[in-house]
Protein backbone atom coordinates (compact mmCIF):
# COMPACT_ATOMS: atom_id res chain seq x y z
CA UNK A 1 0.00 0.00 0.00
CA UNK A 2 3.13 1.97 1.12
CA UNK A 3 4.39 1.36 -2.21
CA UNK A 4 1.24 3.36 -4.17
CA UNK A 5 1.62 6.25 -1.95
CA UNK A 6 5.73 6.76 -2.59
CA UNK A 7 5.46 6.34 -6.34
CA UNK A 8 2.62 8.84 -6.00
CA UNK A 9 3.94 11.47 -4.27
CA UNK A 10 7.46 11.04 -6.16
CA UNK A 11 6.02 11.58 -9.51
CA UNK A 12 4.60 15.25 -8.25
CA UNK A 13 7.78 15.83 -6.40
CA UNK A 14 9.65 15.35 -10.06
CA UNK A 15 7.40 17.19 -11.85
CA UNK A 16 7.67 20.24 -9.32
CA UNK A 17 11.50 19.62 -9.68
CA UNK A 18 10.88 20.27 -13.17
CA UNK A 19 9.42 23.30 -12.40
CA UNK A 20 12.19 24.75 -10.49
CA UNK A 21 15.02 23.61 -13.17
CA UNK A 22 16.60 21.31 -10.59
CA UNK A 23 17.52 18.80 -13.96
CA UNK A 24 19.92 17.18 -12.71
CA UNK A 25 17.85 15.98 -9.67
CA UNK A 26 15.65 14.28 -11.46
CA UNK A 27 16.97 11.29 -12.12
CA UNK A 28 18.76 10.19 -8.18
CA UNK A 29 15.25 11.68 -6.78
CA UNK A 30 13.52 9.43 -9.20
CA UNK A 31 15.70 6.54 -8.54
CA UNK A 32 15.78 6.73 -4.82
CA UNK A 33 12.25 7.11 -4.37
CA UNK A 34 11.34 3.83 -6.57
CA UNK A 35 14.11 2.13 -4.43
CA UNK A 36 12.42 3.12 -1.17
CA UNK A 37 8.85 2.00 -2.68
CA UNK A 38 10.99 -1.25 -3.72
CA UNK A 39 11.79 -1.66 -0.35
CA UNK A 40 8.32 -0.91 0.92
CA UNK A 41 6.35 -2.93 -1.58
CA UNK A 42 9.32 -6.21 0.01
CA UNK A 43 8.53 -5.10 3.83
CA UNK A 44 4.79 -5.92 2.95
CA UNK A 45 5.68 -9.52 1.90
CA UNK A 46 2.88 -12.51 4.02
CA UNK A 47 1.51 -9.14 5.57
CA UNK A 48 -1.91 -8.65 3.38
CA UNK A 49 -3.75 -11.79 4.54
CA UNK A 50 -7.21 -9.46 3.67
CA UNK A 51 -8.40 -6.78 1.43
CA UNK A 52 -8.06 -3.46 2.61
CA UNK A 53 -10.42 -0.20 1.66
CA UNK A 54 -13.85 -1.67 1.64
CA UNK A 55 -11.89 -4.46 -0.33
CA UNK A 56 -10.72 -2.60 -3.03
CA UNK A 57 -7.26 -4.01 -2.93
CA UNK A 58 -5.19 -6.48 -1.67
CA UNK A 59 -1.71 -6.44 -1.66
CA UNK A 60 -0.79 -10.14 -1.21
CA UNK A 61 2.65 -11.97 -2.05
CA UNK A 62 1.30 -12.09 -5.78
CA UNK A 63 0.54 -7.97 -5.73
CA UNK A 64 4.29 -7.41 -3.84
CA UNK A 65 6.44 -9.43 -6.16
CA UNK A 66 4.41 -8.03 -9.50
CA UNK A 67 5.06 -4.57 -7.89
CA UNK A 68 8.48 -5.27 -6.98
CA UNK A 69 9.43 -7.01 -10.82
CA UNK A 70 7.93 -4.09 -12.21
CA UNK A 71 9.35 -1.40 -10.31
CA UNK A 72 12.77 -3.09 -10.88
CA UNK A 73 12.56 -3.08 -14.33
CA UNK A 74 11.40 1.04 -14.10
CA UNK A 75 14.60 1.48 -12.18
CA UNK A 76 16.41 -0.02 -14.80
CA UNK A 77 14.84 1.66 -17.41
CA UNK A 78 15.32 4.85 -16.04
CA UNK A 79 18.99 5.03 -15.44
CA UNK A 80 19.18 3.63 -19.28
CA UNK A 81 17.14 7.46 -19.75
CA UNK A 82 20.21 9.72 -18.47
CA UNK A 83 21.12 11.15 -21.62
CA UNK A 84 18.32 10.20 -23.69
CA UNK A 85 15.28 12.79 -23.05
CA UNK A 86 17.68 15.04 -23.18
CA UNK A 87 17.79 15.19 -27.24
CA UNK A 88 14.33 14.88 -27.71
CA UNK A 89 12.94 17.81 -25.56
CA UNK A 90 14.03 20.70 -23.15
CA UNK A 91 10.64 19.28 -20.68
CA UNK A 92 12.68 16.25 -19.19
CA UNK A 93 10.51 16.16 -15.90
CA UNK A 94 7.71 15.77 -17.86
CA UNK A 95 9.06 12.41 -19.05
CA UNK A 96 9.95 11.06 -15.74
CA UNK A 97 6.83 12.46 -13.96
CA UNK A 98 4.33 10.50 -16.84
CA UNK A 99 6.25 7.26 -16.64
CA UNK A 100 5.98 7.50 -12.85
CA UNK A 101 2.49 7.85 -12.98
CA UNK A 102 1.96 5.18 -15.51
CA UNK A 103 3.79 3.03 -12.53
CA UNK A 104 1.16 3.93 -10.33
CA UNK A 105 -1.40 2.55 -12.46
CA UNK A 106 0.26 -0.43 -12.56
CA UNK A 107 0.93 -1.00 -9.28
CA UNK A 108 -2.87 -0.65 -8.95
CA UNK A 109 -3.37 -2.84 -11.77
CA UNK A 110 -1.22 -5.82 -9.97
CA UNK A 111 -2.95 -4.97 -6.99
CA UNK A 112 -6.45 -4.84 -7.41
CA UNK A 113 -9.47 -6.41 -5.56
CA UNK A 114 -12.68 -4.61 -7.28
CA UNK A 115 -13.38 -4.74 -10.69
CA UNK A 116 -13.55 -0.61 -10.41
CA UNK A 117 -9.67 -0.62 -9.16
CA UNK A 118 -9.06 -2.78 -12.36
CA UNK A 119 -10.17 -0.28 -14.78
CA UNK A 120 -8.95 2.92 -12.85
CA UNK A 121 -5.34 1.13 -12.89
CA UNK A 122 -6.10 0.23 -16.43
CA UNK A 123 -6.86 3.56 -17.14
CA UNK A 124 -3.79 5.49 -15.51
CA UNK A 125 -1.80 3.80 -17.07
CA UNK A 126 -2.62 3.37 -20.34
CA UNK A 127 -3.79 7.52 -20.91
CA UNK A 128 0.18 8.11 -19.40
CA UNK A 129 1.32 5.81 -22.08
CA UNK A 130 -0.46 7.90 -24.86
CA UNK A 131 1.12 10.69 -23.70
CA UNK A 132 4.84 9.11 -23.90
CA UNK A 133 4.12 7.48 -27.48
CA UNK A 134 3.38 10.80 -28.52
CA UNK A 135 6.40 12.79 -26.81
CA UNK A 136 8.10 13.40 -29.58
CA UNK A 137 6.01 16.00 -31.08
CA UNK A 138 7.28 16.77 -34.90
CA UNK A 139 8.34 13.16 -35.32
CA UNK A 140 5.47 11.65 -37.50
CA UNK A 141 5.88 8.00 -36.66
CA UNK A 142 5.30 8.75 -32.78
CA UNK A 143 2.21 10.84 -33.95
CA UNK A 144 1.12 7.78 -35.87
CA UNK A 145 1.91 5.40 -32.63
CA UNK A 146 0.15 7.99 -30.17
CA UNK A 147 -2.81 8.03 -32.89
CA UNK A 148 -3.03 4.57 -32.95
CA UNK A 149 -2.16 3.20 -29.76
CA UNK A 150 -5.21 6.00 -28.36
CA UNK A 151 -7.81 4.86 -30.57
CA UNK A 152 -7.10 0.97 -30.33
CA UNK A 153 -6.57 1.54 -26.37
CA UNK A 154 -9.65 3.21 -25.86
CA UNK A 155 -11.68 0.39 -28.30
CA UNK A 156 -10.58 -2.20 -26.11
CA UNK A 157 -11.32 -0.39 -22.74
CA UNK A 158 -14.87 -0.15 -24.21
CA UNK A 159 -15.03 -4.01 -24.71
CA UNK A 160 -13.50 -5.07 -21.01
CA UNK A 161 -15.93 -2.49 -19.50
CA UNK A 162 -18.83 -4.13 -21.62
CA UNK A 163 -17.46 -7.27 -19.99
CA UNK A 164 -17.41 -6.27 -16.43
CA UNK A 165 -20.83 -4.24 -16.83
CA UNK A 166 -22.26 -7.83 -17.88
CA UNK A 167 -20.61 -9.47 -15.25
CA UNK A 168 -22.17 -7.27 -12.81
CA UNK A 169 -25.55 -7.73 -13.85
CA UNK A 170 -25.32 -11.20 -13.25
CA UNK A 171 -23.67 -11.31 -9.92
CA UNK A 172 -24.81 -7.75 -9.06
CA UNK A 173 -21.16 -6.80 -7.68
CA UNK A 174 -17.54 -5.72 -8.32
CA UNK A 175 -15.68 -7.28 -5.96
CA UNK A 176 -13.54 -10.67 -7.01
CA UNK A 177 -14.18 -12.77 -4.00
CA UNK A 178 -18.20 -12.22 -4.19
CA UNK A 179 -17.83 -12.61 -8.01
CA UNK A 180 -15.94 -16.08 -7.48
CA UNK A 181 -18.64 -16.58 -4.34
CA UNK A 182 -21.32 -16.41 -7.30
CA UNK A 183 -19.31 -18.64 -9.61
CA UNK A 184 -18.77 -21.08 -7.15
CA UNK A 185 -22.23 -21.17 -5.46
CA UNK A 186 -24.10 -21.96 -8.56
CA UNK A 187 -22.47 -24.53 -10.95
CA UNK A 188 -25.66 -24.63 -13.28
CA UNK A 189 -27.71 -21.72 -13.75
CA UNK A 190 -25.10 -18.93 -13.98
CA UNK A 191 -27.15 -16.09 -16.05
CA UNK A 192 -25.67 -16.14 -19.82
CA UNK A 193 -24.39 -12.98 -19.74
CA UNK A 194 -22.07 -13.89 -17.16
CA UNK A 195 -20.54 -15.72 -19.81
CA UNK A 196 -20.32 -13.06 -22.65
CA UNK A 197 -19.03 -10.59 -20.16
CA UNK A 198 -16.27 -12.93 -19.65
CA UNK A 199 -15.22 -13.37 -23.53
CA UNK A 200 -15.89 -9.55 -23.48
CA UNK A 201 -12.96 -9.61 -20.71
CA UNK A 202 -11.05 -11.78 -22.15
CA UNK A 203 -11.25 -9.86 -25.60
CA UNK A 204 -10.69 -6.78 -23.60
CA UNK A 205 -7.52 -7.86 -21.46
CA UNK A 206 -6.16 -9.28 -25.45
CA UNK A 207 -5.86 -6.35 -26.52
CA UNK A 208 -3.82 -4.64 -23.58
CA UNK A 209 -1.16 -7.25 -23.80
CA UNK A 210 -1.12 -7.63 -27.77
CA UNK A 211 -1.96 -11.11 -28.39
CA UNK A 212 -3.48 -12.09 -31.73
CA UNK A 213 -5.66 -11.44 -33.25
CA UNK A 214 -5.80 -8.37 -31.69
CA UNK A 215 -2.18 -7.35 -32.04
CA UNK A 216 -2.16 -5.44 -34.88
CA UNK A 217 -1.69 -2.11 -32.73
CA UNK A 218 1.48 -3.73 -31.37
CA UNK A 219 4.00 -3.09 -34.15
CA UNK A 220 3.02 0.22 -35.10
CA UNK A 221 2.70 1.12 -31.50
CA UNK A 222 6.23 -0.83 -30.74
CA UNK A 223 8.08 1.21 -33.78
CA UNK A 224 6.76 4.45 -33.59
CA UNK A 225 6.98 5.28 -29.86
CA UNK A 226 10.96 6.52 -28.73
CA UNK A 227 12.88 3.36 -28.13
CA UNK A 228 13.01 3.89 -24.09
CA UNK A 229 9.35 4.14 -24.13
CA UNK A 230 8.85 1.18 -26.32
CA UNK A 231 11.28 -0.63 -23.71
CA UNK A 232 8.62 0.34 -20.78
CA UNK A 233 6.02 -0.70 -22.74
CA UNK A 234 7.02 -4.00 -23.68
CA UNK A 235 8.70 -5.40 -20.12
CA UNK A 236 6.40 -3.66 -17.46
CA UNK A 237 3.49 -2.61 -19.20
CA UNK A 238 3.19 -6.30 -20.43
CA UNK A 239 3.86 -7.80 -17.43
CA UNK A 240 1.35 -5.50 -15.83
CA UNK A 241 -1.07 -6.54 -18.20
CA UNK A 242 -0.32 -10.64 -17.93
CA UNK A 243 -0.73 -9.73 -14.03
CA UNK A 244 -4.08 -8.25 -14.38
CA UNK A 245 -5.23 -10.83 -16.60
CA UNK A 246 -3.54 -13.83 -14.57
CA UNK A 247 -5.95 -12.22 -11.14
CA UNK A 248 -8.77 -11.96 -12.52
CA UNK A 249 -8.91 -15.01 -14.57
CA UNK A 250 -7.57 -17.71 -11.22
CA UNK A 251 -9.54 -15.13 -8.42
CA UNK A 252 -12.89 -15.15 -10.63
CA UNK A 253 -13.16 -17.49 -13.36
CA UNK A 254 -11.26 -20.52 -12.49
CA UNK A 255 -14.04 -22.77 -11.69
CA UNK A 256 -15.67 -22.58 -15.83
CA UNK A 257 -12.14 -22.98 -17.24
CA UNK A 258 -14.11 -25.29 -19.50
CA UNK A 259 -15.84 -22.46 -21.14
CA UNK A 260 -13.27 -20.24 -21.98
CA UNK A 261 -10.25 -22.33 -21.94
CA UNK A 262 -10.91 -23.40 -25.54
CA UNK A 263 -11.26 -19.98 -27.08
CA UNK A 264 -8.22 -19.26 -25.10
CA UNK A 265 -5.96 -21.94 -26.55
CA UNK A 266 -6.73 -20.57 -29.78
CA UNK A 267 -5.67 -17.36 -29.19
CA UNK A 268 -3.02 -18.83 -27.67
CA UNK A 269 -1.95 -20.63 -31.05
CA UNK A 270 -2.61 -17.79 -33.14
CA UNK A 271 -0.42 -15.83 -31.13
CA UNK A 272 2.27 -17.97 -31.06
CA UNK A 273 2.70 -18.30 -34.90
CA UNK A 274 1.61 -14.88 -36.19
CA UNK A 275 4.68 -13.53 -33.48
CA UNK A 276 6.91 -15.74 -35.21
CA UNK A 277 5.90 -16.33 -38.32
CA UNK A 278 5.96 -12.06 -39.22
CA UNK A 279 9.08 -11.77 -37.03
CA UNK A 280 10.99 -13.96 -39.49
CA UNK A 281 10.55 -11.45 -42.31
CA UNK A 282 11.69 -8.55 -40.71
CA UNK A 283 14.80 -6.42 -41.69
CA UNK A 284 14.26 -3.71 -39.21
CA UNK A 285 15.57 -4.93 -35.79
CA UNK A 286 13.51 -2.96 -33.57
CA UNK A 287 10.22 -4.24 -35.60
CA UNK A 288 11.56 -7.73 -35.41
CA UNK A 289 11.59 -7.20 -31.43
CA UNK A 290 8.11 -6.04 -31.42
CA UNK A 291 6.84 -9.49 -32.97
CA UNK A 292 8.61 -10.68 -30.96
CA UNK A 293 6.92 -9.35 -28.02
CA UNK A 294 3.95 -11.12 -29.62
CA UNK A 295 5.37 -14.25 -29.61
CA UNK A 296 6.50 -13.97 -26.17
CA UNK A 297 2.77 -12.64 -25.27
CA UNK A 298 1.98 -16.20 -26.71
CA UNK A 299 4.07 -18.01 -24.10
CA UNK A 300 2.75 -16.42 -21.23
CA UNK A 301 -0.46 -16.96 -22.29
CA UNK A 302 -0.08 -20.56 -21.70
CA UNK A 303 -0.04 -19.76 -17.81
CA UNK A 304 -3.79 -18.86 -18.34
CA UNK A 305 -4.82 -21.24 -20.33
CA UNK A 306 -3.46 -24.11 -17.89
CA UNK A 307 -4.61 -22.21 -15.05
CA UNK A 308 -3.41 -23.95 -11.89
CA UNK A 309 -1.40 -23.32 -8.56
CA UNK A 310 1.78 -23.11 -10.16
CA UNK A 311 0.92 -20.32 -13.20
CA UNK A 312 1.49 -17.16 -10.66
CA UNK A 313 5.13 -18.49 -10.43
CA UNK A 314 5.26 -18.89 -14.40
CA UNK A 315 4.04 -15.88 -15.44
CA UNK A 316 6.43 -14.01 -12.80
CA UNK A 317 9.78 -15.92 -13.91
CA UNK A 318 8.68 -16.03 -17.77
CA UNK A 319 7.95 -11.85 -16.89
CA UNK A 320 11.62 -11.12 -15.06
CA UNK A 321 13.07 -13.22 -17.66
CA UNK A 322 11.78 -11.56 -20.12
CA UNK A 323 11.39 -7.95 -19.41
CA UNK A 324 15.72 -8.41 -18.74
CA UNK A 325 15.95 -9.94 -22.04
CA UNK A 326 14.06 -6.83 -23.53
CA UNK A 327 15.92 -4.39 -21.11
CA UNK A 328 18.88 -5.64 -22.64
CA UNK A 329 17.60 -5.46 -26.27
CA UNK A 330 16.51 -2.11 -26.59
CA UNK A 331 19.49 -0.61 -25.01
CA UNK A 332 21.76 -1.57 -26.96
CA UNK A 333 19.48 -0.64 -30.30
CA UNK A 334 19.48 2.65 -28.57
CA UNK A 335 23.10 2.96 -28.58
CA UNK A 336 23.45 1.53 -32.19
CA UNK A 337 20.77 3.47 -33.30
CA UNK A 338 22.38 6.90 -32.25
CA UNK A 339 25.94 5.91 -33.69
CA UNK A 340 23.96 4.49 -37.03
CA UNK A 341 21.05 5.79 -37.27
CA UNK A 342 19.72 2.40 -38.72
CA UNK A 343 17.98 0.33 -36.73
CA UNK A 344 17.94 -2.40 -39.59
CA UNK A 345 19.62 -5.88 -38.71
CA UNK A 346 23.22 -4.62 -40.76
CA UNK A 347 23.81 -1.67 -38.17
CA UNK A 348 24.69 -4.38 -35.70
CA UNK A 349 27.46 -5.75 -38.61
CA UNK A 350 30.90 -6.30 -37.09
CA UNK A 351 30.26 -5.19 -33.24
CA UNK A 352 31.20 -7.80 -32.01
CA UNK A 353 35.06 -6.73 -32.80
CA UNK A 354 34.61 -3.03 -31.48
CA UNK A 355 32.24 -3.63 -29.27
CA UNK A 356 32.38 -6.91 -27.37
CA UNK A 357 30.74 -5.82 -24.29
CA UNK A 358 27.64 -4.98 -26.21
CA UNK A 359 28.02 -7.68 -28.70
CA UNK A 360 28.35 -9.69 -25.67
CA UNK A 361 25.39 -8.82 -23.83
CA UNK A 362 23.08 -8.34 -27.13
CA UNK A 363 24.14 -12.42 -27.42
CA UNK A 364 23.18 -13.16 -23.85
CA UNK A 365 19.32 -11.09 -24.80
CA UNK A 366 19.39 -13.01 -27.93
CA UNK A 367 19.71 -16.54 -25.91
CA UNK A 368 17.49 -15.77 -23.54
CA UNK A 369 14.39 -14.83 -25.63
CA UNK A 370 15.20 -17.59 -27.78
CA UNK A 371 15.28 -20.24 -24.41
CA UNK A 372 19.01 -21.49 -24.32
CA UNK A 373 19.61 -23.47 -21.23
CA UNK A 374 21.75 -21.60 -18.39
CA UNK A 375 19.47 -18.40 -19.28
CA UNK A 376 16.83 -17.32 -17.27
CA UNK A 377 14.68 -17.24 -20.72
CA UNK A 378 14.99 -21.13 -20.35
CA UNK A 379 14.00 -21.23 -16.85
CA UNK A 380 10.67 -19.15 -18.34
CA UNK A 381 10.02 -21.42 -21.01
CA UNK A 382 10.60 -24.63 -18.96
CA UNK A 383 8.16 -23.19 -16.11
CA UNK A 384 5.34 -22.67 -18.67
CA UNK A 385 5.84 -25.91 -20.89
CA UNK A 386 5.55 -27.63 -17.54
CA UNK A 387 2.57 -25.91 -15.89
CA UNK A 388 0.89 -26.39 -19.38
CA UNK A 389 2.01 -29.96 -19.23
CA UNK A 390 0.20 -30.54 -15.77
CA UNK A 391 -3.17 -29.45 -17.35
CA UNK A 392 -2.52 -32.35 -20.07
CA UNK A 393 -1.92 -30.35 -23.04
CA UNK A 394 0.75 -31.94 -24.45
CA UNK A 395 0.06 -30.93 -28.23
CA UNK A 396 -0.03 -27.84 -27.32
CA UNK A 397 4.06 -28.12 -26.45
CA UNK A 398 4.44 -29.52 -29.21
CA UNK A 399 3.30 -26.81 -31.61
CA UNK A 400 4.99 -24.33 -28.33
CA UNK A 401 8.94 -26.14 -29.37
CA UNK A 402 7.90 -25.93 -33.11
CA UNK A 403 7.85 -21.79 -32.33
CA UNK A 404 10.55 -22.30 -29.99
CA UNK A 405 12.96 -23.52 -33.31
CA UNK A 406 11.54 -21.14 -35.56
CA UNK A 407 12.08 -18.14 -33.21
CA UNK A 408 16.18 -19.13 -32.94
CA UNK A 409 16.67 -18.38 -36.66
CA UNK A 410 15.49 -14.81 -35.99
CA UNK A 411 17.28 -14.26 -32.90
CA UNK A 412 20.78 -16.24 -34.64
CA UNK A 413 20.71 -13.79 -37.43
CA UNK A 414 21.43 -10.62 -35.11
CA UNK A 415 24.13 -12.77 -33.63
CA UNK A 416 25.43 -13.68 -36.85
CA UNK A 417 25.23 -10.31 -38.09
CA UNK A 418 27.49 -8.92 -34.80
CA UNK A 419 30.05 -11.64 -35.26
CA UNK A 420 30.36 -12.96 -38.74
CA UNK A 421 29.41 -10.01 -40.45
CA UNK A 422 32.23 -7.39 -40.98
CA UNK A 423 31.96 -3.78 -41.41
CA UNK A 424 33.78 -0.83 -40.84
CA UNK A 425 32.94 1.06 -37.80
CA UNK A 426 33.61 2.90 -35.10
CA UNK A 427 33.30 2.19 -31.46
CA UNK A 428 29.29 2.61 -30.37
CA UNK A 429 30.39 5.09 -27.22
CA UNK A 430 28.48 4.23 -23.87
CA UNK A 431 28.05 5.88 -20.55
CA UNK A 432 28.57 4.36 -17.52
CA UNK A 433 24.97 4.26 -17.31
CA UNK A 434 24.34 1.76 -19.77
CA UNK A 435 27.26 -0.29 -18.70
CA UNK A 436 25.65 -0.54 -15.43
CA UNK A 437 22.29 -1.59 -16.67
CA UNK A 438 23.48 -3.80 -19.43
CA UNK A 439 25.84 -5.32 -16.89
CA UNK A 440 23.44 -6.08 -14.01
CA UNK A 441 20.87 -7.64 -16.65
CA UNK A 442 23.68 -9.94 -18.09
CA UNK A 443 24.76 -10.91 -14.75
CA UNK A 444 20.82 -11.33 -13.25
CA UNK A 445 20.03 -13.27 -16.73
CA UNK A 446 22.77 -16.00 -16.54
CA UNK A 447 22.31 -16.34 -12.39
CA UNK A 448 18.35 -17.13 -12.84
CA UNK A 449 19.55 -19.13 -15.39
CA UNK A 450 21.58 -21.14 -13.20
CA UNK A 451 20.03 -20.75 -10.16
CA UNK A 452 16.38 -20.28 -11.05
CA UNK A 453 15.47 -21.21 -6.70
CA UNK A 454 16.40 -18.00 -6.41
CA UNK A 455 12.98 -16.72 -7.36
CA UNK A 456 10.92 -19.49 -8.45
CA UNK A 457 9.90 -20.33 -4.71
CA UNK A 458 7.81 -17.32 -3.87
CA UNK A 459 4.87 -18.82 -4.54
CA UNK B 1 -34.25 8.14 -5.32
CA UNK B 2 -37.10 5.31 -5.28
CA UNK B 3 -39.15 7.22 -7.43
CA UNK B 4 -36.30 7.03 -10.21
CA UNK B 5 -35.74 3.24 -9.74
CA UNK B 6 -39.52 2.66 -9.76
CA UNK B 7 -39.34 4.90 -12.98
CA UNK B 8 -36.33 2.98 -14.70
CA UNK B 9 -37.77 -0.07 -13.58
CA UNK B 10 -40.79 0.47 -15.54
CA UNK B 11 -38.82 -0.98 -18.31
CA UNK B 12 -38.44 -4.50 -18.26
CA UNK B 13 -34.00 -5.00 -17.89
CA UNK B 14 -34.35 -7.01 -20.78
CA UNK B 15 -35.16 -3.75 -23.29
CA UNK B 16 -32.15 -2.29 -21.68
CA UNK B 17 -29.47 -4.54 -22.35
CA UNK B 18 -30.50 -4.86 -25.85
CA UNK B 19 -30.42 -1.21 -26.26
CA UNK B 20 -27.02 -0.86 -24.63
CA UNK B 21 -26.40 -3.76 -26.85
CA UNK B 22 -27.50 -1.93 -30.08
CA UNK B 23 -25.61 1.09 -29.13
CA UNK B 24 -22.43 -0.51 -28.59
CA UNK B 25 -22.62 -2.56 -31.39
CA UNK B 26 -23.14 0.83 -33.64
CA UNK B 27 -20.18 2.15 -31.96
CA UNK B 28 -18.00 -0.86 -32.89
CA UNK B 29 -19.30 -0.71 -36.32
CA UNK B 30 -18.28 3.36 -36.53
CA UNK B 31 -14.72 2.32 -35.43
CA UNK B 32 -13.81 -0.31 -37.48
CA UNK B 33 -15.73 1.29 -40.40
CA UNK B 34 -15.32 5.38 -40.50
CA UNK B 35 -11.97 7.02 -41.54
CA UNK B 36 -12.24 10.36 -39.56
CA UNK B 37 -10.03 9.96 -36.61
CA UNK B 38 -12.68 12.25 -34.43
CA UNK B 39 -15.25 10.10 -35.90
CA UNK B 40 -14.14 7.13 -34.55
CA UNK B 41 -13.33 9.12 -31.30
CA UNK B 42 -16.92 9.56 -31.46
CA UNK B 43 -17.74 5.77 -31.43
CA UNK B 44 -15.45 4.75 -28.94
CA UNK B 45 -17.30 7.39 -26.71
CA UNK B 46 -20.55 5.99 -28.02
CA UNK B 47 -19.79 2.33 -26.79
CA UNK B 48 -18.42 4.05 -23.47
CA UNK B 49 -22.06 5.74 -23.09
CA UNK B 50 -23.66 2.37 -23.80
CA UNK B 51 -21.72 0.84 -21.29
CA UNK B 52 -23.33 3.58 -18.37
CA UNK B 53 -26.60 3.05 -19.49
CA UNK B 54 -26.23 -0.84 -19.18
CA UNK B 55 -24.55 -0.35 -15.64
CA UNK B 56 -27.74 2.47 -14.21
CA UNK B 57 -29.91 -0.03 -15.57
CA UNK B 58 -28.18 -3.10 -13.75
CA UNK B 59 -27.75 -0.74 -10.44
CA UNK B 60 -31.37 0.46 -10.50
CA UNK B 61 -32.84 -3.17 -11.16
CA UNK B 62 -30.27 -4.65 -8.01
CA UNK B 63 -30.72 -2.24 -5.69
CA UNK B 64 -26.73 -1.42 -5.20
CA UNK B 65 -25.09 1.92 -5.71
CA UNK B 66 -21.74 0.67 -6.76
CA UNK B 67 -22.77 0.22 -10.55
CA UNK B 68 -23.82 4.07 -10.43
CA UNK B 69 -20.33 5.02 -8.67
CA UNK B 70 -18.83 2.73 -11.47
CA UNK B 71 -20.39 5.33 -13.58
CA UNK B 72 -18.94 8.24 -12.57
CA UNK B 73 -15.33 6.72 -12.82
CA UNK B 74 -16.35 6.16 -16.69
CA UNK B 75 -17.33 9.50 -16.63
CA UNK B 76 -13.92 10.76 -15.29
CA UNK B 77 -11.73 8.76 -16.78
CA UNK B 78 -13.69 9.12 -20.41
CA UNK B 79 -13.22 13.24 -19.63
CA UNK B 80 -9.37 12.48 -18.88
CA UNK B 81 -8.83 10.19 -22.21
CA UNK B 82 -11.14 13.22 -24.37
CA UNK B 83 -7.90 15.47 -22.97
CA UNK B 84 -5.39 13.78 -23.99
CA UNK B 85 -6.81 11.86 -27.50
CA UNK B 86 -7.95 15.15 -28.49
CA UNK B 87 -5.02 17.03 -27.63
CA UNK B 88 -3.07 14.04 -29.63
CA UNK B 89 -5.61 14.70 -32.79
CA UNK B 90 -4.27 18.36 -32.96
CA UNK B 91 -0.71 17.31 -32.64
CA UNK B 92 -1.65 15.06 -35.37
CA UNK B 93 -3.33 17.34 -37.45
CA UNK B 94 -0.68 20.16 -37.23
CA UNK B 95 2.12 17.40 -38.93
CA UNK B 96 -0.28 16.33 -41.17
CA UNK B 97 -2.84 18.96 -41.87
CA UNK B 98 -5.50 15.91 -41.87
CA UNK B 99 -7.47 13.84 -39.49
CA UNK B 100 -7.92 10.76 -41.82
CA UNK B 101 -6.48 7.82 -40.16
CA UNK B 102 -5.52 6.79 -43.77
CA UNK B 103 -2.66 9.16 -43.82
CA UNK B 104 -1.19 7.57 -41.47
CA UNK B 105 0.22 4.67 -42.91
CA UNK B 106 3.94 5.21 -42.57
CA UNK B 107 4.39 2.24 -40.61
CA UNK B 108 3.82 -0.75 -42.37
CA UNK B 109 6.12 -4.13 -42.49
Amino acid sequence: MNTLIVISILALVVLYLGLFKAKNALLPVSILGLLGALALAVCEWNSGASPIFSGMMHFDNFAVAFSALTIISTILILLLSKTYFEKISENVAEYYTIILFALVGIIVMVSYHNLSMLFIGLEIMSVSLYVLAGIKKRDFASNEAALKYFLMGAFSTGFLLFGIALIYGASHSFDLSEIAKYVTDRPTGIDPIFYVGIILVMVGMCFKIGAAPFHFWVPDVYEGSPTLITTFMATVVKTAGFAAFLRIFSVCFAPLSEFWMPTLLGITILTLFIGNITALFQTNFKRMLTYSSVSHAGYMLFAIVALGASSFNAVFVYAAAYSLASIIAFGVLILVKEQTGSENFESFNGLGKKNPFLAFSVTVAMLSFAGIPLTAGFIGKFFMFSTALQEYHTWLIVLAIINAVISIYYYFKVIVAMYFKDAERKEVPSNAYYKLVLGVSVIATIVLGVYPSLITDFF
Amino acid sequence: MDNITATIQVVPLNHYILLSAIIFTIGVIGVLIRRNAIIIFMSVELMLNAVNLLLTAFSAYSGDASGQVFVFFIMALAAAEVAVGLAIIVMVYRNTNSVDINVLNRLKW
